[in-house]
């Protein structure tokens, strides 16, 4: 099957019903191989256990941005190439990605309280977060409120083009301002600072975060299908009845 | 000592992950079910989208051509 023929909803949803069992198997395992790892991996030296946070807020993080990547390349799709599923995959990835970016937001303020003695600052990086989950607020607002698919479609692939911004400053944030939150230690020039007792269990972790995130988008873009599936049938019953 | 001192926020951080990943997880299956209902019940009433009552031809007419 050509990567093409994918842009076929039917095509589309017989490799989904395929493949979603397999992914969510592999995630199952990822998770237990991680949380495994990440239990028993050794207190840091200056943050004690509180690094155990670590595991699940920075693959929540990455995922946060992760999501936004995703919509954005699907809003060029909307916009430039009208592919048939470039909407979908846009409006299934909003409410996973405001997830993850919520988890981000929650673990990053329980981390900060024993770390930072506070929950919140606005300091660059927690703000600009903060910022990426209103814009992804405001994406599915204008899913929900726009009631002709098509045209919520085009607005929310411009609103997710404009909040793209928002990625390099959540990521650059920290080298631009002095901001409390600490600068890069895993994706950075010159390699991880991370000890790799740490690291391992770390990017495990990162793998099964990355493998829940597309089972959830891979099933919520065959919701998504379905749905409209279902809206036309009614559509159809509702000129048939008039 | 400390980890006992730090313990609800490492608690409190599993706990709020673990809400959220099931949260999702119900949300794509309960909508799932609901999807696949409701598209039955439509089907139950005649209704068929034109691509879908003409893909289910071809193989009949392959079929009928081996035949």
């Amino acid at each position: 099957m050509a990567l093409a023929d994918l842009a076929n909803p039917s095509r589309f949803l017989s490799l989904a019903n395929r493949v979603i069992p397999w992914l969510g198997g592999l995630t199952v395992i990822a998770f237990a191989f991680g949380l495994n790892l990440a239990m028993g991996a050794p207190d840091d030296y200056q943050q004690g256990a509180t690094v155990k946070i670590m595991f699940l807020h920075v693959p929540s993080a990455w995922l946060g941005m992760l999501g936004w990547g995703v919509m954005s390349i699907s809003a060029l799709g909307t916009l430039v190439w009208r592919h048939p599923l470039a909407d979908v995959a846009a409006k299934a990835a909003a409410p996973i990605g405001a997830a993850f970016t919520l988890l981000c937001l929650i673990t990053g303020s329980l981390w900060g309280r024993p770390e930072w003695g506070t929950y919140w600052v606005w300091d660059a990086r927690l703000t600009s977060e903060l910022v990426l989950f209103l814009l992804y607020l405001g994406v599915i607002a204008v899913w929900r409120t726009v009631e002709d698919p098509s045209r919520a479609a085009r607005a929310a692939a411009i609103l997710t083009l404009v909040g793209a911004i928002d990625l390099p400053i959540i990521k650059f944030s920290v080298d631009w301002w002095n901001t409390l939150h600490q600068s890069a230690s895993v994706f950075r020039m010159g390699g991880p600072t991370i000890y790799p007792t740490i690291l391992i269990p770390l990017l495990v972790m990162t793998l099964a975060f990355t493998l829940l995130f597309v089972t959830l988008h891979l099933a919520a873009m065959r919701n998504e299908i379905l749905r409209r599936r279902v809206r036309t049938l009614r559509l159809m019953q509702a000129s048939a009845v008039s | 000592m400390e980890a006992m001192n730090h313990l609800p926020f490492i608690v409190g951080s599993y706990v709020a992950a673990f809400v959220i990943g099931a949260g999702l997880v119900s949300w794509v299956m309960i909508d799932y079910r609901t999807q696949r209902r409701a598209l039955a019940e439509l089907e139950l009433r005649g209704l068929k989208r034109r691509s879908a009552s003409v893909r289910p031809e071809r193989p009949m007419t392959e079929a009928n051509e081996k035949a």
